[in-house]
């Protein structure tokens, strides 16, 4: 049996797998603010609503408790857990403001806290995957409706009416009949003894009542403290007796040190120790890769501590990794045959029958995240304790971790979530904090690891790099009836298991063999491919290469024919329909296909939607050029146009982004919007210049200089965004990650419609050049 | 022994001279509202004002401010609501914020230089600042709000 058929509760793998749920044995303190909510009552996590999501299978499931979310103290105050990670998506915001809006809490009496890591308290917590409003838009709702029931319980006791006659409105509730009221803080300590109600019995909210939700005009709650300078992310943090710490490691993914001379770095004023640090042998899931650290009174000396070292290193099996020479791997794979994974009539035959056969072989290289705040993390190791203060995306996975790697019980790991800036998959792995623990426990005293731009570049966990191959036969009316899309690139699962050849089902259901489009003859394939670097999630991960190829096809398909970009992709897209691919245990991002079916007729809309609002087939000037491209990822449905000006140097701007998202029911439209503005900028990144290539095993990019990102000079002069209505329990889907996908297609289709040159090799680069 | 003011109040170092002000800051002065993006002065997120000026502070080293006076985010205005701060907030500009300190130093210190920016000179003036999440269209907002009065 191999890890991918049994990869067991190993988080961050997982999300596909049933993880067993945990009882809700605890009985969970509330806050422990005097006078609140102190409730005692069994809670179950059942949802009882209109559709079911995949929450529950995640790492320990739902919580749905208000004994642990919510507490009102006697001035009124309502404090409200933050439970996921805030890394730019709103969510330290969005999550608690469900809350207050189904408890009638004023939002400016609101306290957002941030919870530590635990799991088994407060559910599970792996902020990735764009599923945090997905999978507790209900449960927040359901959490902020019993805290409402048990404050208008309260209140009918006191009062001694019946609870029928009360109302909570505002942070009171209310006895109309007699004019009476109450403030929430008046209540608390009574509402602390009311039993908590049974889920089914919850009466949420009319949507026609809300007063937040949907109507995205409240701020995030940290928007102050970050114009102010005062918002902790994890470089911020500061103990007494705190040493900085940054790292050498090896520079070759899998390689160990053969030695290391520490006597120039010791004479760098402010550096006071130089120190081995463990690594573990690759593949070693988020375990760090060792190497030589400087630890010193401030970050700047061991920075400088650490350019002196002298290091030696075995760079081990990958050092020959190079990029020019695996692109031709990858690319004499995509030729041949390989793992079938969907297939539906016969493709083979149907291509060989066909009156024209389009080939496009697309790639896509490694990418880097570059989050703005590079890994760091400050550990505080005493005895068998551990206490850490970390920008991580999963605060649960983070403290197992700690633990295992201290060999100390989960219960003796407290991990602090600061803000994060930016994660993008990144800090989902928490190699940085193990380090900053590691080094803690040795050091006795309490550790600050600094990642620098260089290390994050090049010690990362990088975007897989792909050659997406697409067949497209046509037949003499120049219809779609074959369609062979053979995919290859290294997998995540390889940074858990050794030999990983083949993409892991989480990955093949982004945009392979979900496929959508209405064709006779169907053939998805994975060849093998084998990695040489640690491969991790990156925003919206295989749909990047996925979409560019499948939606750039689309375009050659539209070029060969010469029918419209728009007319051609709703041809391919066909009948509205639920599409049902011909693939055994199709991984649906980790939701059930009853209530997030594979849905054309929401694919059609939004195209139709982001044609009509973006003025799809309007006049543009001479060097100008319009691309369409439409994705599903993350459950949610996105539409995007892009306008592009090439100038006749080759010089690319875009003048103007116009998206549509259907992303079920939503919460806070202000922040869809600002997640859609940021997806182009990445989306815009990656296409013109996202590359990062190895030679001799070695990363060759170092900083921003030779890994570019868009800068404001050149990103989009506006972005537009829809939002699609969502039908009554439509369920809600995911925001943070769908919109980047669609975003180099429709420019790549755009720049074809400007110049007539395809693009098929990202990133541009210079490829537009004369 | 390096004297500098930082925020109008005297600070003295008698370490490392080339030790880069940024780092000064943050881990000897406390003040961490400045941040760490590059240590390159490729990206700005480190961006304080030295007299009038925009500085990566990543890439200035401590000697190089002694006897003048930095701002830091910190210090832009005592209750935060300096123009720029205030149209920062009314545009709704941050994602992760991470990189916001340095672009709202930037801003400031262009409108010092230019109270009234064009659109142009906005994007010009700011593209020493990256922001990873891709706040751009809003920054540029937000710029031209502050300069038009909030
Ligand atoms: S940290 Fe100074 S410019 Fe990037
Ligand atoms: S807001 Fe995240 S980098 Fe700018």
């Amino acid at each position: 049996m191999n890890f991918i058929d049994n990869p067991g509760k190993l988080r961050g793998f997982e999300k596909h797998i049933k993880v067993e749920k945990v009882s809700r044995r605890s009985i969970l303190k509330g806050l422990g603010i005097t006078g609140g909510f102190v409730l005692a009552a069994p809670v179950m996590s059942r949802q009882a609503f209109a559709y079911e999501t995949g929450a529950g299978k995640m790492p320990h499931g739902v919580v749905v408790d208000p004994r642990v979310f919510v507490s009102v103290a006697p001035d009124g105050i309502v404090t409200i857990l933050a439970h996921r990670a805030e890394m730019g998506t709103g969510v330290r915001t969005s999550l608690p403001l469900i809350v207050a809006e189904e408890m009638e809490a004023d939002w400016s009496r609101v306290k957002v806290q941030q919870a530590h890591g635990d799991e088994v308290k407060f559910g599970n917590q792996d902020t990735d995957g764009s599923r945090s409003t997905r999978h507790y838009l209900i449960p927040m709702r359901q959490i902020g409706a019993s805290a409402r029931t048990m404050l208008e319980q309260a209140a009918a006791k006191r009062w001694g009416v019946p609870a029928t006659e009360v109302k909570a409105i505002n942070h009171e509730v209310v006895h109309s009949a007699s004019g009476r009221k109450l403030g929430f803080g008046e209540l608390a300590a009574d509402a602390a003894k009311e039993s908590v109600p049974s889920i089914e019995g919850l009466k949420l909210k009319d949507p026609k009542d809300f007063r937040y939700l949907t109507k995205g005009q409240v701020g995030i709650v940290d928007l102050h403290d970050i114009t102010t300078g005062k918002a902790r992310y994890g470089a911020d943090v500061r103990l007494p007796g705190m040493k900085y710490a940054v790292i050498a490691r090896p520079p070759v993914t899998g390689g160990k040190l053969v030695s290391f001379d520490p006597a120039e770095a010791m004479k760098i004023s402010g550096v006071e120790k130089v120190m081995e640090v463990r690594g573990w042998p690759w593949p070693s899931k988020f375990q760090p890769l060792g190497g030589v650290a400087v630890i010193a009174r401030n970050t700047g000396a061991a920075i400088k501590g650490r350019d002196a070292l002298k290091l030696v290193w075995d760079d081990g099996p990958n050092g020959k990794y190079d990029s020019v020479a695996y692109r031709k791997e990858l690319e004499e794979a995509s030729r041949k045959p390989g793992l079938v994974l969907r297939k539906e009539g016969d493709a083979d035959a149907a291509l060989k029958g066909a009156d024209k056969v389009i080939v496009g072989e697309y790639y896509v290289p490694h990418l880097a995240h570059v989050s703005m705040e590079p890994p760091v993390a400050v550990a505080d190791v005493k005895g068998d304790k551990a206490e850490i203060w970390a920008p991580v995306q999963s605060p649960g996975g983070t403290r197992e971790d700690v633990a295992k790697t201290l060999g100390i019980p989960e219960q003796n790991v407290t991990v602090n979530v600061t803000l994060l800036g930016g994660g993008f998959g990144r800090k989902s792995k928490c190699d940085f904090a193990l380090e900053a623990a590691l080094l803690s426990k040795e050091l006795g005293a309490p550790v600050k690891v600094q990642w620098t731009r260089e290390d994050d570049l090049h010690n990362g966990f990088l975007h897989t790099v792909s050659v997406e191959r697409i067949e497209a036969g046509l037949d003499k009316d120049g219809k779609v009836i074959a369609w062979r899309h053979r995919s290859v690139a290294p997998s995540i699962a390889s940074t858990f298991a050794a030999g990983t050849v083949h993409q892991a089902p989480f990955e093949i259901g982004m945009g392979l063999v979900d496929m959508p489009f209405e064709i006779a003859n169907i053939s998805c394939e994975n060849p093998e491919a084998a990695a040489h670097t640690r491969i991790g999630w990156f925003r919206s991960v295989s749909n990047i290469p996925r979409a560019f190829a499948v939606q750039s096809m689309v375009g050659e398909v539209a070029q060969a024919t010469g029918r419209d970009q728009k007319e051609t992709l709703l041809a391919l897209i066909g009948s509205p329909r639920i599409v049902k691919p011909a693939v055994k245990d199709l991984w649906n991002y980790g939701e059930p296909l009853d209530s997030y079916p594979i849905d054309t007729a929401r694919l059609r809309k939004v195209v139709e939607l982001v044609a009509e609002k973006g003025e799809w087939g309007r006049q543009v000037p001479k060097g100008h050029g319009l691309g369409i491209a439409v994705h599903r990822s993350f459950v949610s449905y996105i539409a995007t146009i892009v306008e592009v000006a090439i100038d006749d140097k080759g010089k690319l701007t875009v003048p103007r982004v116009d998206t549509a998202i259907d992303c079920g029911t939503y919460v806070n439209p202000e922040r869809i919007a600002s997640q859609i503005e940021g997806a182009a900028i990445m989306g815009l990144s990656l296409a013109k210049y996202g590359e990062i290539t190895f030679k001799d095993g070695k990363v060759q990019q170092k900083n921003f200089d030779d890994f570019q990102v868009i800068r404001m000079d050149e990103s989009p002069l506006v972005t537009n965004v829809y939002i699609v209505p969502p039908g009554p329990d439509t369920p809600p889907s995911g925001v943070g990650e769908p919109g980047v996908p669609p975003f180099a297609p429709a420019l790549i289709n755009a720049i074809f419609a400007a110049t007539g040159k395809r693009i098929r090799s990202l990133p541009i680069g210079k490829q537009l050049e004369a | 022994m390096i004297k500098v003011k930082i925020n109008g109040q005297e600070q003295s170092w008698d370490g490392d001279p080339d030790l880069p002000l940024l780092w000064f800051l943050r881990d000897e002065a406390g003040l961490t509202g400045t941040k760490f993006g590059c240590g390159q002065a490729l990206c700005g997120a480190c961006t304080v004002i030295v007299d009038k000026e925009a500085v990566r502070a990543c890439i200035t080293s401590i000697s190089d401010v002694a006897g003048r006076e930095v701002t830091t985010i910190e210090g832009l205005h005592p209750n935060g609501d300096h123009p720029v701060q205030k149209a920062w907030r009314q545009v709704n500009v941050p994602q992760c914020g991470f990189c916001q300190a340095g672009q709202i130093m930037q801003a400031a210190a262009l409108l010092m230089d230019n109270p009234k920016p064009s659109h142009e000179q906005i994007r010009e003036a700011m593209s020493g600042n990256i922001c990873r999440c891709g706040c751009y269209q809003r920054i540029e907002n937000a710029v031209h709000l502050a300069s038009t009065g909030v």
